[in-house]
């Protein structure tokens, strides 16, 4: 999928009209023949690039040259791992990736999953008002919406610097300690940097999460949580008795989709860093592409990092898909 | 009393969800001393087309505007789609209409491969692309984005094949249609808005993509519009007006084309994840 559109893992309307009626069996090599090319694209383009990123994480390549085949790779061997993992930096980027995708996560979840249960709540043209709202979040490109957000916290005009300026001045040195917000660099301390991210990526993100939970709750039958109500559990209740126990797959589907997708946050990184030079701030993708494509490139190193990212994701991915399998034998 | 707080609760929701795009928006229109001006004004009180005029006729190099980057967006996405549209179809008519050995495992790799981190492929398509010799070409954009759009175009379009009945088909088959004539005639006029929701998936992937875009051009005047944002304007740059006048117009084709398909986006995870 894409960097930047999230969209649902599964597509529309009809399932299969049932296979083995409209199967034709006997039809030899015509599937295979129509499979051909969307089969050659998807091995050359994503499953032959998954190998090669795991081939070039053991060789030592500091050039376009090499890159290209005009030059020997020598090989390296393990050195790349070594060098990353007892690099303190490396750590620095580990625990920022980690602590980075737990929080939106977290926050992402909670927000989407309070705002799809706020637009069940609500009568239906006020419904369709916010749902529309909040899907025009989940529209807008990354890379435009975070520039925006950049524009919001802009440290002259920006509407933020705006707002704080406005403060009572003697409120403002007595809290923040300063009343003059003007010329204040929102990005420029790590912490600040993040919690900007942080409210760009929940912004963008928290739409699917409460479209996704509405879609599972419309299709939850309403009797049960009648039934609730009417014994006398209150919200907080029902919906841990019997909500979300009824939509675990739904959630657990987007526990995970949102933990890939702020694992490898880019493009929002890239814009409101303006670039790849804040290092105290990077996170695995930005420091994997820094390190192969920043002068001096380091191509080799840049792939274990990529390396790194991808056997996170990979585990994640399977420690979900092996809970959805116990849950099917049980 | 409930019922207001309810309401309230969804204006506010509502009010954090569009404020940026409202902003943006505004900001376009806004003259250049209402945009320094800083107060919160959600609406231009002299709505100009001042940035506009300057994004669109500027040079922004000698010679190149942004008009030429427009252009490169759309070359790019409209290929994107058109090859991405095609591939998927032959191979959706293939997992919906015919059952085969490894038809299932067909299914589940789709899935599967959804899960690869783009970011983490930069730098072996870097390296391919370079050997193909195509870096420093639109089409080395193209090669990637059929790459990242068709397996969820294979799987959305999936649903769309297998809704057509089988029946106009053997209908067609014992009228003397040929399989292409069927595929031709019946199949593809009836599968056609499945195509269209398809095709915008796919242009919305290539119209926003900007890492690879911007690994794969050197070449200024070959810059797609999200690379030319960046460069231009993303670095320190206080001009304002014409950075969010370019943003509005690299925005609302998405706005709009993702508003026409998101119901079928959404729908098609809650029936598969609940099931699941």
């Amino acid at each position: 999928m894409t960097t930047s559109t999230r969209v649902a893992p599964d597509a529309p309307v009809a399932r299969p009209a049932s296979p083995a009626r409209s199967a034709r069996r006997g039809a030899g090599r015509v599937p295979y023949l129509l499979l051909l090319p969307c089969l050659l694209v998807i091995a050359a383009l994503l499953l032959w690039p998954l190998g090669q990123v795991a081939v070039m994480s053991l060789y030592d390549l500091d050039s376009v040259r090499q890159v290209r085949g005009d030059r020997p790779w020598p090989f390296a061997g393990l050195a790349n791992y070594r060098e990353i993992l007892t690099d303190p930096f490396f750590h620095t980027v580990l625990r920022n990736t980690v602590l980075f995708a737990v929080a939106n996560v977290v926050l992402t979840m909670v927000l989407g999953t309070l705002v799809g249960l706020l637009l069940h709540r609500l009568g239906r043209r006020m419904a369709a008002f916010v749902g529309g709202c909040v899907l025009l979040a989940w529209a807008t490109p990354a890379l435009t919406g975070t520039i925006t957000w950049k524009w919001i916290f802009d440290d002259t005009n920006g509407l933020v610097t705006w707002l704080f300026n406005a403060l009572p001045d003697g409120f403002s040195s007595w809290l923040f300690g300063r009343s003059d917000w003007t010329g204040y660099g929102w990005f420029n301390a790590p912490l600040s940097f993040f919690s900007i991210l942080t409210l760009v990526i929940v912004w963008h993100s928290f739409p699917f999460i409460a479209v996704s939970v509405l879609a599972g709750l419309k299709s939850l039958p309403g009797e049960l949580l009648e039934a609730a109500r009417v014994d006398g559990a209150g919200p907080w209740r029902s919906f841990w008795s019997i909500t979300f126990p009824l939509l675990r797959p739904v959630f657990g589907i987007l526990v995970v989709l949102s933990t890939i997708w702020d694992f490898k946050v880019f493009t929002q990184q890239y814009v409101l860093a303006g670039g790849t030079q804040d290092r105290p701030t990077f996170m695995l993708s930005i420091y994997s592409y820094a390190t192969a494509f920043s002068p001096p490139p380091k191509y080799g190193l840049g792939a274990t990092i990529a390396v790194v990212l991808t056997v996170i994701l990979l585990i994640v991915t399977g420690v979900y898909v092996r809970s959805l399998l116990k849950q099917e034998e049980l | 009393m409930r019922r207001s707080a309810l309401n309230l609760l969804g204006l506010l929701v509502a009010a954090f969800a569009v404020f940026p795009v409202v902003w943006m928006v505004a900001t376009s229109f806004k003259s250049t001393p209402e945009i320094f001006s800083g107060g919160p004004v959600p609406f231009p009180r002299h709505p100009t087309l001042v940035h506009y005029r300057t994004i669109l006729t500027g040079d922004l190099i000698p010679g190149v505007t942004f008009v030429d980057f427009f252009r490169n967006s759309v070359l790019v996405a409209f290929a994107t789609v058109v090859i991405s549209g095609l591939i998927a179809l032959l191979a959706a008519t293939a997992v919906s209409r015919f059952r085969f050995r490894g038809r299932t495992s067909i299914l589940v790799m789709l899935l599967v491969v959804q899960m690869i981190p783009l970011e983490a492929l930069v730098i072996p398509l870097f390296l391919m692309i370079q050997r193909l010799g195509l870096y420093d070409t639109l089409a080395s954009l193209v090669l990637t984005y059929v790459g990242f759009s068709l397996p969820f175009a294979v799987w959305m379009l999936r649903g769309f094949v297998a809704a057509v009945p089988v029946e106009l088909e053997e209908a067609a088959a014992i009228d003397g249609a040929s399989r292409a004539q069927i595929f031709r005639r019946i199949l593809l006029p009836l599968v056609a808005p499945g195509l269209a929701a398809t095709s915008i998936f796919s242009f919305i992937v290539a119209w926003n993509e900007l890492i690879f875009a911007l690994t794969f051009l050197n070449d200024q005047t070959r810059y797609t519009l999200p690379v030319a944002m960046t460069f231009f304007f993303g670095r320190d740059d206080t001009a304002w007006g014409p950075v969010m006048a370019a943003s509005t117009i690299l925005t609302i084709p998405v706005l709009i084309f993702f508003l026409v398909v998101q119901r079928r986006m959404v729908s098609g995870l809650a029936a598969g994840a609940i099931k699941g």
